[in-house]
């Protein structure tokens, strides 16, 4: 085991650290303000990517494909926000996540209708592509490197947004005290649509950036907001700082686990043998930490005031 | 009066959801239609299994979004034993699996039992959200050690050769087969019905409407809704090894979280907390899946749409429709 | 004071920089009615909470029939013998009046993990619910959900819950609270009697009731308490009288 390979490994750790940001970040903002538990949050990362590939490949672009996909994933956010999730704020989380169930039903489906069951691929626009040396002697792809990148940069405009701007107040106000921020004349309607569309576009985003890496199709979202779920959990459900730490944690961990488990048992007993074990072990591995953190804090890392 | 007139309204009600689940494949069978036998066969094993979870989420209001554990796992114990059983390699301690049923089902009851108090014991420490989410993430981790360890097939599952045998009963033959689902089924529901008039019933009743109040009585609500979650693990458990038998199959999708979803399905579109609600919404939903099937391709979609639907506006589910409110001695 | 049923010593609790409660030594005795008065927020349902468990202390000690409870649990409590009603009344809601008070009595009997047998088909458990109700003088009532119940008769299902714990002390929180004069009235003469079987604790505004029940009251004034005595001294005490009575005598 190389240096260089477990540098690259915690690169790809930090990468998928940064993918579940995005997605843990949205689902923790939309329960911090509406108290909602949306399991429809991966049909949105989905959705962000199916539109990045289609309109990639319609004008040759990338980056309009990326634009397409914030615009798009917002925008079905806003519509879905609008005609099912406001029914949704005051029934109890039985029927939010039945109603959610069913919008992934809709979504899932809806897709394979309008684009078939076999995937898109999307292609890593030229800029990006190609690999830096890495210390040590090999090379790490510079697309991942700018996924990490964005998701710093997302991170920082998320903190700017909510500690800095009118619409953070508004939505500080509302994680505090819902009561409240009607009390002080804002149109809570529209900010929980604009809620949850900022969710939505960043899920869109994480769809569109993972897009590249992997094929695009139906389903994807799926396993992302399992571990998205992980990750508030751990980070305390409401809380973007929370969500941040747990996602780098589960990032890291996953994939350091994946790496080193099968490795670390190769010493004890035969290879063929140490992978088996190793992998399914490594499997479980964040659950494990998650369960192990909720014996300890069982409101996560942040607990919200709230919950 | 009123009351009585419910009474007896539902319970009609359940009588002919009882004997409608047993006429059809019994004409099914005459008129030569084994396809309509595995059909109602499939409808009491998810009945079943969502009555299992209807202890822990109808009764105790539990939402649990990872009971597919428990009926993946109860469906590998059918699988592993009997994989064991036909090919003699040993398992564990010189027991080397078993085709007999009545050996399986009660593994996959303890087995079931034992994970559902682990799982319970770490996921009833919280409540509200992050139950959903634990429950979910737990089940998940299950999911993935299934699809990961290739021992039993890994992410291309698990066949059954041979249905698994009953002493006296052919279980190749589809009629007998359902005969033992149906009986089970009967049994569980019945069951149920004790629990629920029982006096930990009350408890775990009263923990869903007021856990305070509950626990100011000196009923501590932890002990309850654990000792409910893992009788509810167990029967569900019990579905899954059946449904392993009915497939003569066991993949990870019987672990996965859509099998959960629908599990909770089931119970909403036939009625939360009722008796045979389980029932009622295995056979709604499984004759939605066949009719819409027969139609269209992207009978998904139609199902989200219809669900979306029920949540929205029908809350009470089918026996809420038919029967009117729930009621509480 | 040996004989104490609940010693509370030196009691504190701090949220932030709020002194919720401040150092309160306070006990209860057989047979007496011992009321706790203060104003708004003088910290009197933060101290509940503490006595009850759904609050932990940040320090001091509470000793119940003889044992330290500091650090056990609201269930533990209650099954040691701690009574307590709501101020707020808090009920199973969908279940009758009858099914709460046979709750408490399955509770008491400790029995909940009795799978098989109907409730409703319990004869025993049924009767000594009925008992209970018929004096608390809902029996009529027995039959509906809680949830439509009055509130004055939701707070006579919250004593009767207390009652079929048979429990060694009665924690009331504002239990005339929202009633009526003639059911204050009422209320004031079945607690008269109450305290034979077990002594009160009794958090309440109505100022004619507490007089005329208590054989002693405590005055809690920010999380402190500024005098303990009989009637009569309470109503002579200056501090007591500038601190609080000064806006009801």
């Amino acid at each position: 085991m190389t240096f260089a390979l477990a540098l690259e490994q915690l690169l790809n750790g930090l990468q998928l650290g940064v993918m579940l940001f995005l997605m843990a970040a949205g689902l923790t903002l939309i329960f911090g303000v509406m108290g909602l538990i949306n399991l429809a949050h991966g049909s949105l990362y989905m959705v962000g990517a199916f539109a990045c590939a289609v309109v990639a490949a319609w004008t040759g672009s990338f980056w309009i494909g990326l634009v397409a996909s914030l615009a798009c994933a917002a925008a079905a956010g806003a519509v879905v926000e609008l005609l099912v999730i406001r029914k949704l704020y005051d029934r109890d989380h039985l029927d939010q996540v039945l109603a959610t169930f069913a919008l992934i039903l809709m979504f899932s489906e809806g897709t394979r209708w309008l684009f078939g069951s076999f995937p898109l691929y999307l292609d890593i626009p030229p800029l990006l592509q190609g690999a830096l040396p890495l210390p040590g002697g090999t090379e790490y792809p510079v697309y991942r490197l700018a996924i990490i990148a964005a998701g710093a940069v997302v991170a920082f405009g998320l903190y700017m947004l909510i500690s800095r701007t009118r619409l953070g107040m508004r939505i500080r106000a509302g994680e505090s005290d819902r009561e409240m921020i009607g009390a002080l004349g804002v149109d809570i309607r529209t900010l929980y649509t604009v809620v949850f569309a900022l969710g939505a576009a960043l899920a869109g985003l994480a769809g569109a950036l993972v897009g590249a890496l992997q094929s695009v199709q139906v389903g994807m979202g799926e396993p992302v907001l399992i571990l998205a779920f992980v990750v508030i959990v751990i980070g305390g459900i409401g809380s973007i700082k929370g969500a941040l730490l747990g996602a780098l944690l589960v990032g890291v961990t996953d994939t350091m686990g994946r790496f080193l488990l099968p490795k670390i048992l190769a010493l004890f007993v035969p290879p063929a043998q140490a992978g088996m074990i190793g992998g399914a072990a490594a499997s479980m591995l964040i659950y494990i930490v998650m369960a192990l953190i909720l014996a300890v804090k069982p409101r996560g890392l942040f607990p919200a005031a709230h919950a | 009066m009123r009351e009585a007139m419910i009474v007896t309204r539902e319970n009609l009600i359940n009588l002919i959801l009882a004997a409608l689940l047993l006429a059809v494949p019994i004409g099914a069978n005459w008129l030569g239609q084994p396809f309509y036998i595995t059909l109602a066969t499939r409808v009491a094993i998810l009945a079943l299994a969502a009555t299992g979870l209807n202890l822990a989420l109808g009764l105790g209001g539990l939402v649990s979004f990872g009971h597919a554990a428990f009926f993946g796992l109860g469906g590998y114990v059918a699988g592993i034993l009997a994989s064991h059983g036909f090919s003699g390699e040993p398992l564990l301690f010189g027991f080397s699996g078993t085709n007999q049923m009545w050996v399986i089902w009660p593994v996959a009851v303890v087995l079931s039992g034992l994970v559902g108090l682990a799982i319970g014991a770490i996921s009833l420490r919280t409540s509200g959200v992050y139950f959903i989410m634990i429950t979910l993430a737990f089940a998940q981790m299950v999911y993935y050690f299934a699809v990961s360890w290739p021992a039993y097939g890994g992410e291309d599952g698990l066949s059954i050769l041979v249905r698994n045998q009953f002493p006296g009963v052919m279980t190749m033959r589809p009629m007998s087969f359902f005969l033992i689902c149906y009986v089970i089924l009967l049994v569980s529901i019945g069951l149920f019905a004790l629990i629920r008039a029982s006096r930990f019933g009350s408890a775990l009743q009263a923990t869903r409407q007021n856990e305070v109040r509950v626990a100011t009585v000196g009923i501590q609500p932890y002990r309850i809704r654990l000792t409910a979650f893992v009788i509810s693990a167990m029967i569900t458990g019990l579905a899954g090894a059946l449904f392993a038998d009915l497939n003569r199959f066991v993949s990870p999708s019987m672990l996965s979280w859509h099998m959960s979803g629908e599990l909770i399905v089931l119970i909403i579109l036939g009625g939360t907390g009722r008796l045979f609600g389980p029932l009622a919404g295995a056979a709604l939903y499984v004759a939605f899946e066949y009719a819409l099937g027969g139609i269209t391709e992207r009978w998904q979609f139609f199902l989200g749409l219809i669900l979306l639907l029920v949540v929205l506006f029908a809350r009470g589910g089918l026996l809420g429709l038919l029967a009117g409110r729930a009621r509480h001695g | 004071m040996g004989d104490a049923v609940l010693e509370i010593s030196n009691l504190a609790k701090n949220f932030g920089a709020l002194r919720a409660t401040d150092g309160v030594t306070l006990d209860l005795r057989p047979g007496e009615i011992h009321a706790l008065i203060g104003p708004n927020g003088a910290g009197k349902s933060t101290l509940i909470h503490q006595i009850c468990g759904t609050l932990r202390q940040d320090s001091g000690s509470i000793r119940f029939a003889g044992q330290d409870i500091s650090g056990l649990g609201v269930a533990q409590r209650a099954r040691l013998g701690l009574g307590r009603t709501f101020q707020v009344s808090s009920l199973a809601s969908d279940f009758s009046a009858l099914r709460n008070v046979m709750l408490a009595v399955q509770a008491r009997q400790g029995s909940s993990f009795r799978f098989f047998k109907p409730v409703m088909r319990d004869k025993g458990l049924i009767d000594t619910a009925m008992t209970i109700l018929e004096r608390v003088g809902l029996a009529a009532r027995a039959r509906l959900p809680a949830a439509e119940l009055s509130h004055g008769e939701r707070r006579q299902l919250e004593i009767a819950m207390a009652l079929a714990l048979q429990s060694k002390a009665f924690l009331l929180d504002e239990p005339m609270a929202g009633m009526g004069p003639e059911g204050s009235k009422s209320l004031t003469r079945f607690l008269d009697t109450l305290r034979h079987e077990a002594p009160i604790l009794l958090v309440e505004h109505d100022m004619d009731a507490v007089f005329a029940l208590a054989d002693r009251i405590s005055v809690l004034v920010y999380g402190r308490i500024i005098a303990t005595g009989t009637v009569e001294e309470i109503r002579r005490d200056p501090a007591v009288r500038t601190a609080y009575l000064g806006d009801h005598a």
